[in-house]
């Protein structure tokens, strides 16, 4: 069987267009959430408005420890766009928080660094940390 | 399903509304990076990634319009038309503070889109390629060209059973590859194997970076 037939169980269309959710918005209020993007609920958070979505609550739940975007994407059958217009609004909002530091693009890594490239010490950790595992 | 049933993907959004415990990242992560693995369908690319994953693998989908499917012939589809792409991915913590995702990218050009901005911030791509369809991966080595000429990429042969033996420079002209391009060899099946493809990648990477290449 493959690993992705357990899919199959919940077959059920989505009812909502994505628009609906994202609030007629096909591009997040930001640029800075991608999908390895690390999500995490602020703790001291006001409770969500009554009015906020079920998609909202639902990533917010999901984010109640630290999870990648794309991870809670997957869990919550959102598509990646999606998604990232719903965790930008939570960011926005003060109840999400993008965990650690971002972005670690070389961009923001001083002169001679090109943008969109990740910083050199994520490199190399990267590369100590695979050499590690064999 | 058995052991799978601690694996609890959200069905509803009223239902289950957090994934297991071990499926959360340890508190102390505090940066990820991300590898793209490519490569035409059937090459291997959820294997290799299913291979190196801590977790099972996932699967997510976009959405695309037709506006977004570019060059492939759809005039026979109304304007309004949706449809899915899948994407499987996993991802391995490398240390207390790292963890790295490796995301599987067809490699279909209609396919590309929807991914494009993947690429952004990427360590590399690794491009897998079946030695009894080279052809195939050329559409592949393309998009790369194409949609993101500053990432990085290698070239990991997996080996079929019964796939032809091609020397590496066999290989590497058919693709028409730099001569700085690494050429490796993987069984997307085995761990380890997998693992140093994707370590190659990252060294090269690095050294592009550090301007040694």
């Amino acid at each position: 069987m493959s690993v992705f037939d357990r899919f199959d169980e919940f077959p059920e269309p989505r009812p909502v267009p994505s628009y609906v959710i994202t609030g007629g918005r096909a591009r997040p209020t930001r640029n800075t959430i991608r999908p390895e993007t690390l999500l995490v609920a602020v703790n001291d958070a006001k409770q969500l408005p009554v009015t906020a979505s079920s998609e909202k609550r639902a990533l917010l739940k999901m984010c109640h420890r630290l999870l990648s975007l794309v991870e809670a994407a997957a869990y919550l059958r959102l598509p990646v766009s999606v998604a990232i217009v719903v965790a930008c609004d939570l960011v926005d909002e003060g109840f999400l928080r993008v965990s650690g530091e971002f972005p670690a693009d070389a961009d923001s890594n001083g002169p001679g660094a090109r943008p969109g490239r990740p910083a050199m010490d994520l490199l190399e950790e990267v590369l100590r940390g695979l050499q590690k595992l064999v | 399903m058995g052991s799978r049933s601690s694996y609890s993907p959200v069905r509803e959004m009223t239902g289950i509304i957090a994934a297991a415990d071990e499926h959360y990242l340890p508190d102390s992560i505090q940066r990820s990076a991300k590898i793209l693995v490519v490569g035409s369908f059937g090459v291997g690319k959820t294997t290799l990634i299913g291979s190196v994953s801590e977790i099972e693998p996932l699967r997510t989908e976009e959405l695309m319009t037709t506006a977004s499917i570019g060059t492939d012939d759809l005039s026979g589809l109304p304007d309004k038309e949706t449809t899915t792409v899948a994407m499987d991915f996993g991802r391995i913590t490398l240390t207390q503070r790292t963890v790295l995702y490796m995301f599987g990218m067809p490699g279909q050009r209609r396919f590309w889109n929807p991914w494009a901005s993947l690429a952004e911030g990427a360590v590399g791509a690794l491009v897998l390629v079946d030695t009894r369809r080279v052809e195939d991966s050329f559409a592949v080595l393309n998009q790369l060209e194409l949609q993101a000429d500053q990432l990085p990429f290698a070239v990991a042969v997996n080996r079929f059973p019964g796939s032809p033996q091609y020397t590496e420079e066999e290989l590497r002209e058919a693709m028409d590859l730099l001569p700085q391009t690494p050429v490796v060899q993987c069984d997307a099946r085995d761990r380890v194997s997998s693992i140093l493809a994707l370590a190659d990648l990252t060294r090269y990477a690095l050294a592009i970076e550090k301007g040694s290449v």
